[in-house]
């Protein structure tokens, strides 16, 4: 698989993160190295094999359902960059 | 989870065509296929991943947590009780319960997902594939019976909301409901009409009210549908569907379907294409709209999440589900048929919803008690008493069941009066009034408004011989054969009674009087 | 008073608590030393107040009698990456850059209980990501070691607990909180003749730690011996509800559980591990731990680990992946910069944001991850490496059939200079010794095993069965005795 510059557009896009023209153009080559390094995976056979779900043998854990947390606002909000009339604040949303 | 799979297959139930919804085109006639993804909130006290309250309108970001507004480091932890009412619903759908399920992520930016994923089920749900019998019209009897297919139900995290409307150039963030417990409930492509749809809505709110994993209230959001609609020929391949989202009524459920379906024919009969695409249902103009700004190239890049392990339900959690399930209204309806004699209708009206049906069983309860009688003896009445009466008088009021004035040990007093011929049923209704109104006991109104019915039959005969003298020729008319004449008789005793002399023994008196 | 920052978390405490010196004397001499050593850029924040309360505390507690906590009065440093109330947790990163969070980690509340102080938070790769400090926003770390006769270059600390192990290197503290995700404990700890361990996946809370990659992160102690890092890893550890991922099991007195000796202990050699272009010098010091351990009393055997090669790549398709979506929340909302420029909408400032806030090797990261993730190659990507991950850990439980431990180098080279590595991947295959063990949540240390030949420290990494830290320990010991390690950086900063 060959990434090409629409590709990391692309990508760059889906993971919003703004990327110039030479950033884009930058990255080709570095992704191609490393997505071709990682693709040695394929020679491996994974046939009947099934991919790992818990690092050490652990199924979850489920909590009870009582309130133990909330009406911690100003905490939450303590470190928005923007925070008016007790929302967080941001650009204006279209729909 | 948003993604509609249940459009590849169709039911395994193999239905056959049984609605006739047809929609008229220049090129014939076309057929609607509908599929519906409930979201419904899951009654918890706490979230799905948090300790932080779920309850409906508090002040904003008020009942959010460190891990609801994904702050660093935060993680998940999976309530209990979500889990368990989720599965309930499974069961009492007949689905399959996945004892090993996962979570996984959606990722997708918005401003209402503060982790920048949903945690949802995409791979491994908790519920596999149930079915919903749906009658096309509840209260008749005859209507068409259908099974509607399940695909699956799987638990997830709702978001928070977004107000447009506070601040000129602006949005709010409230993350109150972010992280609150979701089922989403996945029908097959089963449904052929709105009416389909409809009832399927109305049965699966009901099956949740009975197992009381969602309180059904459309209206604050706790139940919302996403509407997928295709057309095709009659029997033909499906057509490219659109998903009309949140759609939060019964009644906004078939208009949508009703109009979407009626849009793609006007766009395939005009040599137009149907986009696969997410609408919009405006219920001021009752139509559909495209969601342009939702179509920027959707790559939810699901994974499972790692903040997770695995989710394993052992035999006695799933018996512990299992045995508090409540009887539910397919079987409730049967049995109120079998074992109570009612007839189909009232079995019906009595367990479409839960709290309908919980009423009628503490007064049917009570009633027996009161009565000293077995349940079915007594139920006829009090099914009748409860459709015909209770239910007009809490219509006129614009109330509940739930909040009838009414409660069921008074309304099974008044019965009891009836039954041992205190009153009578016309007198009953005036009573009935009476205890909406003040609240009183039933015995208490008949007391003092001295409503009792009498058997004296001295006065019975005193007010008979009245009425025989004003009524000579009515008199001479019946004994010569008028036979008819008879009931104005009865009415003319009654009224001079007030409405409270026994009926029976007026019957009697009155034929030995006119002899 | 300079030699106090000379004694290790053993010899402060008992110090302490015996009343040879104070508390007080204790955190105001290593406050001393971390004010002085600026030039290293270990610190991020220094936390003198802090270090200087649970001092007093320490103090007021000895003067009333009162038994003392465990750590009581021992001063720590904290990695950037532990929340920490009120204080800045940036993860060394511009995007969280002034984010106070109003909590504290599980760990790092373990280990103020006991009676620990902080001195301030440790420099790291940005947000954990990177083998040599330089992807920290805010300057590389600078090793306080330098080459022999290879004239001033600056040295990398390694990474990403860069800050933790120069700063422990160069006594500004006597221990530190790191995490290891592909190598972050063992690698630095390696680099600055300092020992670190990670212990099995789940043992230290996750709770509060900014997370990069959630099922390879896990918490771990660095000091400068073995018996430093059981007492530190003994306050952190143990079960927390609030991380599903928590093992439920109790801490076993690792201190107090350590012994040197390896009798009936077999410590398996894996033949993958000795690479082709493996340097003379690392496989002499190999070869040295072996005899030691032999020496110890351990039986030697050779065993296979057949999926060895594939670790990185599966690592680096896993962890990027992880990565991809775990930094999604730095979108500008909530916390951390926001960066909006004129007319951006919603989506423009996410874009903005996370461009200016994120550093390079971060947003290479989230590329790839995002990229392996993406529709189509899922499966060819991610389930593969999760399937991989399964035939690794299996190999490692295919090894315990033979031996009890494994031993191998920790890194390929002893550290390089700031600068010297450029290309991304050849930065990854530092990790190449490390990854294995965290693919499959083992637990696994480093301890300085000694010099190379430009007199920089060399480290052994030794991996145990889960949940047996104390093997891990008590096979550390028995290298560190053998080893006498005594070098130091000498002081030039
Ligand atoms: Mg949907
Ligand atoms: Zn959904």
């Amino acid at each position: 698989m060959s990434v090409d510059k629409a590709t990391v557009e692309k990508i760059a896009a889906l993971a919003r993160i703004a990327i110039s023209e030479d950033e884009a153009q930058r990255l080709v080559p570095e992704l191609n190295n490393i997505i071709g390094w990682v693709e040695q995976l394929g020679e491996v056979d994974t046939s009947n094999v099934e991919p790992m779900t818990a690092v050490i043998p652990n199924t979850l854990r489920l909590r009870e359902d009582v309130v133990t947390d909330g009406n911690v606002r100003d905490d939450v909000l303590a470190n928005a960059p923007q925070a008016e009339h007790g929302f967080f604040a941001v650009p204006k949303v279209i729909e | 989870m948003e993604e509609g799979q249940g459009f590849d297959r169709l039911s395994p139930n193999g239905n056959k065509a049984m609605s006739n919804y047809r929609i008229q085109g220049a090129t014939g006639e076309w057929e609607v296929v509908i599929g519906l993804e409930v979201h419904a909130q899951v009654t918890s006290n706490a979230k799905l991943f948090s300790g932080a309250p779920t309850a409906f309108g508090a002040e904003p970001n008020t009942q959010v947590s460190l891990i609801d507004a994904a702050m660093p480091g935060m993680l998940p932890v999976p309530n209990r009780e979500c889990i368990r009412q989720a599965v309930r619903t499974g069961m009492a759908i007949n689905a399959v319960i996945n004892k090993w399920s996962r979570f996984d992520r959606k990722n997708y930016f918005y401003a209402d997902l503060p982790q920048g994923y949903q945690i949802s089920q995409l791979y491994h749900p908790l519920v596999g594939e149930g079915v919903i019998t749906v009658q096309l019209d509840e209260k008749d009897p005859d209507s068409e019976v259908k099974e509607i297919g399940v695909e699956r139900i799987h638990v997830e995290q709702d978001a928070g909301k977004l107000m447009h409307d506070q601040h000129p150039t602006r949005s709010y963030v409230d993350l109150n409901r972010s992280g609150v417990a979701l089922m989403e409930i996945v029908s097959r492509p089963d449904m052929r009409s709105p009416q389909e749809a409809g009832a399927y809505l109305t049965k699966l709110r009901s099956i949740l009210r009975y197992v009381g994993s969602c309180d059904g209230n459309m209206d604050q959001g706790s139940m919302r549908a996403d509407v997928n609609v295709s057309v095709r020929k009659p029997g033909g391949e499906l057509g490219t569907r659109t998903e009309t989202k949140n759609v939060n009524s019964v009644r906004f459920v078939m208009q949508a379907i009703e109009q979407e379906a009626q849009r793609q024919v006007d766009v395939l009969e005009s040599g137009g294409r149907i986009v696969q695409e997410t609408r919009l249902f405006d219920p001021d103009k009752g139509e559909t709209r495209s969601m342009r700004s939702k179509e920027d190239a959707h790559d939810y890049r699901y994974f499972p999440d790692p903040d997770l392990l695995p989710l394993v339900l052992d035999d006695a959690f799933l018996d512990e589900c299992r045995a508090t399930l409540p009887e539910l209204p397919d079987a409730k309806r049967g049995r109120y048929e079998s074992e109570l004699g009612l007839s189909a209708y009232n079995a019906a009206v009595l367990t479409a919803d839960a709290d309908t049906a919980r009423w009628f069983e503490a007064l049917l309860a009570e009633s027996a008690r009161v009565q000293k009688k077995g349940e079915a003896e007594v139920a006829k009445a009090a099914s009748n008493w409860l459709i015909s009466e209770l239910f007009g008088a809490l219509n006129r009021l614009g109330k509940d069941i739930e909040d009838s004035p009414v409660s069921p040990e008074r309304g099974a007093e008044l019965l009891g009066l009836i039954g041992d011929g205190t009153i009578s049923g016309s007198i009953a209704k005036q009573v009935l009034e009476i205890m909406l109104e003040t609240g009183d006991a039933p015995a208490k109104i008949v007391e003092e408004k001295g409503l009792k019915q009498t058997s004296d039959t001295g006065a019975i005969e005193a007010e008979i011989a009245k009425v025989l003298e004003a009524n000579p020729d009515k008199v001479a008319d019946y004994r010569g054969g008028k036979d008819k004449l008879f009931g104005f008789f009865v009415g003319q005793t009654m009224k001079a009674m007030q409405g409270k002399a026994n009926p029976q023994v007026v019957n009697e008196l009155l034929k030995k009087a006119l002899g | 008073m300079s030699e106090l920052t000379d004694l290790g978390v053993k010899a402060l405490r008992d110090g302490i608590r015996s009343g040879e010196f104070s508390a007080r004397e204790t955190a105001d001499a290593f406050i001393a030393q971390v004010a002085k050593a600026k030039s290293l850029n270990a610190f991020l924040v220094e936390t003198p107040d802090h270090a200087i309360a649970a001092a007093d505390a320490a103090d007021a507690a000895r003067a009333k009698g009162d038994t003392l906590a465990p750590l009581a009065g021992v001063p720590i440093g904290m990695k950037d990456l532990f929340c920490t109330k009120g204080v800045q947790a940036a993860a060394a990163s511009h995007i969280l850059e002034d984010f106070k969070p109003p909590y504290e980690s599980t760990v790092s509340q373990r280990l103020w209980d006991a009676g620990a102080g902080m001195l301030g938070k440790l420099n790291m790769d940005q947000f954990a990501m990177g083998s040599s400090n330089e992807t920290s926003a805010f300057g590389n770390v600078v090793s306080p070691w330098r080459r022999e006769g290879g004239g001033n270059a600056p040295l990398t600390p390694g990474g990403s607990s860069g800050g933790s192990s120069a700063a422990i290197a160069a006594r500004l503290c006597p221990a530190a909180t790191g995490t290891d995700t592909g190598g972050s404990i063992r690698q630095p700890a390696a680099f600055t003749g300092i020992t670190g361990i990670k212990p099995t996946y789940g043992r230290c809370s996750r709770w509060g730690v900014i997370a990069f990659a959630s099922s390879l992160d896990q918490a771990g102690a660095m000091a400068r011996d073995v018996t430093d890092c059981a007492i530190l890893l003994e306050a952190m550890a143990g079960f927390d509800p609030k991380d599903a991922t928590s093992l439920d099991a109790p801490v076993p007195k690792w201190e107090a559980g350590l012994n040197a000796d390896l009798s009936g202990k077999r410590v398996g050699i894996p033949k993958e591990y000795r690479s082709d272009g493996m340097s003379p010098e690392i496989e002499a010091l190999w070869q040295q731990g072996i005899d030691w351990a032999k020496d110890a009393g351990a039986e030697i055997v050779e065993v296979s680990l057949p999926h060895t090669k594939y670790a990185l790549p599966a690592y680096y398709i896993i962890a990027p992946a992880e990565a991809s979506s775990n930094l999604a929340r730095y979108d500008g909302v909530r916390y951390g910069q926001r960066e909006l420029p004129d007319g951006a909408g919603l989506q423009d400032m996410y874009a903005a944001t996370r461009a200016a806030g994120f550093g390079d090797e971060v947003k290479r990261r989230i590329m790839i991850g995002t990229y392996v993730l993406s529709a189509g190659f899922y499966d060819a990507y991610y389930t593969q490496a999760q399937k991989v991950r399964t035939l690794i850990a299996r190999d490692f439980e295919n090894a315990w059939i033979e031996c009890d431990l494994l031993l191998t180098p920790t890194a390929p080279s002893a550290a390089f200079g700031l600068g010297e590595t450029t290309d991304p991947l050849s930065m990854y295959l530092n990790d190449v010794f490390t990854v294995p063990s965290s693919l499959a949540g083992l637990p696994a240390m480093s301890v300085p095993g000694g010099l190379d030949k430009q007199g920089l420290p060399l480290g052994l990494q030794i991996i145990g069965k889960a949940m047996d830290e104390q093997s891990v320990l008590n096979a550390g010991l028995a290298l560190e005795q053998r080893a006498g390690f005594t070098a130091r950086p000498e002081a030039w900063w």
